[in-house]
């Protein structure tokens, strides 16, 4: 009787399920598509750290599946078939049923038991890192990641290299306030705190680059604190190593980097700016008050990006990028510690020239 | 009582209030229902205000980079938005509704303590007041990073919406602290949150000894309806709770404001300290939001199937269980934060065990309707749409006790999704179907059913099309509490879904105002029971007289109204007792005209005088370096220790009242009312 009644009730069905149909799946089945092109998509492990997240993601995303159509499909069902209508009578005062409260007390707990198997695994089997890890140290700025390699005694800022098939173990800290590393493609996410250190498991599988964001709100710019990994064969890796570890080369007299390097020095750049000459070099040395720091130029030409990852933007130079970023870092980004130090076109096209000799 | 007759107290500050109409009729109010109204339009009127904010937000999300507000402005309204939503609407609306309804429902006069009810009342609005002061007296300069080693801001951003508190509703340190959010806008925030806390402490206190102590005769604990068990359990929630979040924030005032160092690393302050003592408040303070709705629904449910509740005794324990359990899952929001993983663990399982009985209680609402005879009035629809809403966010948060896979989506828009699907589908929509529910109680009417349901299915679609696709955003790598994106992220086309969805709300809230305004006056009036209710506060004439009850009720089961009204057949279905309309009339004209005199709780000066001491010191407080600031500390505590003193001495009931002095009153109350 209940299904001749529901088969009465096909037009409240197409009122009440096209809504939801509509909201809910139509959506989701959209998103599967638009999924593809997002560079920070938790979608597309690419380390064998993420795929292990992925893999129980999923798990629990389709028995989560089921229990919603099931729920959700007892409440369409139960609005469809005892809606109020002519000639029904008045239902029967029914107080409880307690073989069904403990059914429905008991199921959850077996499938949420289900559920705690592979989570317990995973945190267990993800959080410390293995002996033979490759250590990096990520330092938290406002607004930008910064990076040190204590096994070969270089320094980044914004990107991180490193070798594919190798656990890198990140040994993380904040110079300020809260900050969070994420690249979604290789691990879940990690806090860096102030005045103590966490660790962080990350692996590649590929070479490729891959983007990352700063996920705790560290104030002002915090949407403007990205990071991006790019990872290499252990020969890249070593050759990248290899390089950085070298001195940068003064620019040559009288060219417009040689200028550059005099506005540098001029502007009070070297407050908060290393740039390693090495012991040789004859000129000032330019090393950064320990307070004030701000990312080690040495290899500044070598990275893909700068400012936090956020230049050069999709498109940009990488001349333009820095054109704009000089001309007024507060405008890019909002409470920048580097002022706006109101330099000429001239002094910024000298320090572009500048720049770009620390490959 | 009859010497007071004779002593009247020497010392008053202010003669005793005599109007109990117009506007120092509500100033000085004690009324539980007076004060319920005021708490539920102040309530609106910021929900109004974070609504305008969510949808700057949504404005500003709407496609990538967009430049619509610059970071300071974003990163102000996200932050008011969620300390708006929290404090300043979904709690004290909340406590409308159980001021309102909670002595209604055990068969009371008034609450426990009418004018500490007043109070709590009057310092959560001027808190309110207080926190958003910020917008006349902050300086919109006020720079980021490092005090002295200052972060730079292009002229141009400096705007006086920048100017609010920026730190977020959760205040993380050290952020949030005095290095780097110089300048006052957080100090507003800590003492204003603190205030709301005081307020809700208050409450809270009262609440709990009105439910043990002034039930009508019979009204034994397991027969109170579920709304009233609801709100015991929310009271104990906020007792136990409230103090943590008290010495939180009186250590983020002393570290901003007296050099107090708890939460900076370099002295060996602890920033996960903070993180650890807001969630211990924050976690129960979600179950805070979503009981009363919890209880709102398990009320109109029932009455709209024309059966009782299934498992009545399930639907209490369970949220008793939710509530006990909250206490023991907060770590989860930390997972990211660099606990061991014993803890993580740990959290994880907890925070599992919480879908065991809010599973419970939804399988019970489903079993409610089941066979049921179900009518779709509006307050219906937003029951069943809180059900199948919460469903979805309650599937997403057991998602985050995996803590693996939480270690991706922690802090992106999927958790953003998750707890509008809670607070949104779930608080709100349950507050929503408790104001077309009650509405008659308090107006004597009926709001329009056709705008309600155009307002339900406007609300609903909306809902949906702004935090669905927040899911999918989220697992995509959109980023929490971030102003923009580049374009080659990817987000642009659900992010302005959302932001079109966001709109649909607000002109579903339009309709709601709209619906509100035009059924106050020429609504359908709705007699006294109008939608054939099981519970104690519809046997009263609507609006509810000034007294609630013309004779005490005398409750003899669960949903007495109901069992006054309805026998059961051999099948067990409802049969309308013959006496049913002769019981009705009785009660309309007992009602309307009681037979006993009534005393009431009399009206004070002093509950707002008290109140209005406390944002001067405040104030004070963050302007303590200068002599105005210092005076206006000193006028605040003489002010509150005042009116303290006259609160005092005012006696319970002015010695001219009408009333006979003779014990007992013959209304039904064996005992004298308690007052404070």
């Amino acid at each position: 009787m209940i299904w001749r009644r529901l088969g009465r009730l096909i037009r409240p069905l197409i009122r009440w399920g096209s809504l939801v149909a509509l909201t809910v799946f139509g959506l989701a089945a959209c998103s599967l598509v638009e999924i593809e092109d997002a560079p920070l998509t938790t979608f597309e492990p690419a380390g064998p750290f993420a795929e292990r997240i992925d893999a129980v993601f999923w798990q629990v995303f389709w028995i989560a599946v089921v229990i919603f159509v099931l729920v959700e499909g007892g409440i369409l069902l139960i609005v469809l078939l005892f809606r109020d209508r002519e000639g029904r009578k008045d239902p029967r005062q029914i107080h409880g049923n307690n073989k069904l409260e403990i059914t429905w007390t008991i199921i959850p707990a077996l499938i949420l038991t289900v559920i705690a198997v592979p989570t317990i695994q995973g945190v267990f089997d993800l959080t410390e890192c293995g002996d033979d890890a490759m250590p990096v140290e990520i330092i938290g700025h406002q607004w930008w990641f910064e990076y040190r390699y204590p096994d070969h005694g270089i320094e980044s800022a914004s990107v991180l290299a490193m070798p594919i098939d190798r656990e890198v173990c990140a040994y993380m800290t904040s110079a300020d306030v809260l900050h969070n590393y994420w690249v979604p493609h290789l691990m879940g996410k990690r806090y860096l705190v102030p005045g103590q250190e966490t660790t962080l498991r990350l692996q590649a599988n590929e070479p490729a680059e891959y983007w990352g964001h700063c996920a705790e709100f560290c104030g002002l710019s915090h949407s403007l604190m990205r990071a991006r990994v790019i990872s290499m064969t252990q020969a890249d890796f070593d050759a990248w190593v290899a390089d950085q570890q070298q001195y940068a080369v003064p620019p040559a007299p009288e060219t417009p980097a040689e200028t550059g390097l005099k506005v540098f020095q001029e502007q009070g750049c070297t407050q908060c700016h290393t740039v390693d000459y090495g012991p040789d070099y004859q000129g000032t040395n330019l090393v950064a008050d320990e307070f004030f720091n701000g990312p080690n130029l040495t290899h500044f030409a070598s990275r893909s990006v700068f400012a936090g990852a956020i230049l050069p933007r999709e498109g940009q130079s990488w001349s333009d990028g820095l054109r704009e970023w000089l001309a007024n870092p507060p405008k890019v980004k909002p409470g920048s510690f580097m002022p706006n130090l109101d330099l000429t076109h001239q002094e910024i096209e000298d320090l572009i020239a500048w720049l770009d000799t620390l490959k | 009582m009859t010497a007071t007759a004779e002593r009247r107290p020497a010392t008053t500050i202010f003669r005793r209030p005599r109007s109990t109409t117009g506007f120092w009729g509500w100033i000085t109010t004690a009324d539980h229902k007076k004060i319920g109204i005021m708490y539920g339009y102040a309530a609106f009127i910021f929900f109004l205000v974070g609504g305008l904010e969510a949808l700057l937000l949504r404005i500003q999300l709407s496609s990538a980079d967009n430049t619509f507000l610059t970071a300071a402005e974003y990163n102000a309204a996200f932050t008011m938005h969620g300390t708006t939503m929290v404090f300043l609407f979904v709690m004290p609306i909340s406590a409308a509704f159980i001021n309102y309804l909670l002595p209604l429902m055990i068969g009371a006069r008034d609450v426990a303590f009418p004018r500490m009810n007043a109070l709590s009342w009057w310092i959560f609005l001027f808190a309110g007041i207080f926190l958003y002061s910020v917008l006349v007296f902050s300086d919109p300069a006020a720079p980021a990073g490092v005090e002295g080693v200052s972060g730079n801001l292009d002229p141009a951003d400096n705007t006086v919406l920048g100017g609010m508190p920026d730190g977020g509703w959760f205040g993380y340190q050290p952020n949030a602290g005095p290095f780097y959010s110089p300048g006052t806008a957080m100090d507003y925030w800590a003492l204003g949150v603190q205030f709301l806390g005081l307020a809700s402490l208050i409450s809270s206190v009262n609440f709990i000894v009105t439910i043990f102590n002034m039930r009508a005769l019979g009204m034994r604990l397991l027969r109170m309806p579920v709304f009233v068990w609801m709100s015991l359990v929310v009271a104990l929630l906020l007792l136990f709770s409230l103090p943590i979040i008290a010495i939180a924030l009186f250590m983020v005032t002393f570290d901003r404001q007296f050099g107090s160092l708890f939460f900076v690393a370099e002295a060996g302050g602890d920033p996960i300290l903070w993180q650890h003592l807001f969630w211990l408040f924050g976690h129960p303070e979600v179950y805070i939001l979503i009981l009363p709705a919890m209880g709102i629904v398990s009320e109109v449910l029932p009455v709209f199937s024309k059966k009782p509740l299934f498992g009545y005794a399930a639907v209490v324990f369970a949220g008793a269980a939710i509530a006990f359990l909250g206490f023991g899952v907060w770590a989860h929001h930390m997972f990211a934060s660099g606990i061991s993983p014993v803890a993580q663990a740990a959290f994880g399982l907890s925070t599992m065990t919480i879908a065991v009985p809010t599973g419970v209680k939804i399988f019970n609402w489903m079993g409610t309707m089941w066979g049921g005879r179900l009518k779709f009035t509006t307050p219906m629809l937003f029951a069943i749409g809180f059900v199948a809403m919460f469903v979805i966010g309650g599937l997403s948060g057991v998602t985050h006790a995996v803590v693996p896979s939480d270690w991706q989506q922690t802090d992106t828009y999927y958790i953003v999704a998750h707890f509008h699907y809670v607070l949104f589908g779930g608080s709100v929509f349950g507050l929503f179907a408790g104001l077309y529910y009650w509405f008659p109680k308090m107006t004597g009417r009926l709001l329009s059913e056709k705008l309600g349901k155009l307002n339900f299915w406007t609300m609903f679609t909306g809902f949906n099309l702004t935090f669905a696709p927040m899911h999918w955003l989220g697992l995509q790598g959109m980023v929490r509490r971030t102003a923009y994106y580049p374009p080659e992220a990817g987000f642009d086309f659900w992010n302005l879904v959302a932001t079109v969805g966001a709109f649909i709300i607000a002109a579903g809230v339009l309709i709601f105002m709209f619906n509100w305004w035009r059924s106050k006056k020429h609504g359908e009036p709705s007699g006294m029971d109008p939608w054939d209710a099981r519970t104690v506060e519809w046997t009263t004439p609507n609006p509810t007289p000034e007294y609630n009850f013309g004779v005490a009720p005398t409750v003899t089961s669960l949903d007495d109204f109901w069992h006054k009204k309805y026998a059961e057949d051999s099948e067990g279905r409802p049969v309308r007792r013959p006496e049913a309309e002769e019981t009705l009339t009785d009660l309309m004209e007992t009602g309307i005209d009681p037979p006993h005199a009534i005393h009431l709780p009399a009206p004070s000066y002093y509950p707002i005088l008290l109140a209005a001491g406390i944002p001067l010191v405040g104030w004070g407080i963050i302007y303590h370096t200068s002599l105005v600031g210092k005076l206006l500390i000193l006028i605040g505590v003489l002010v509150v220790a005042a009116a303290s003193f006259g609160w005092s001495m005012e006696p319970l009931e002015e010695p001219h009242d009408e009333h006979d002095g003779s014990e007992p009153s013959g209304d039904g109350y064996s005992s004298p009312e308690v007052d404070a």
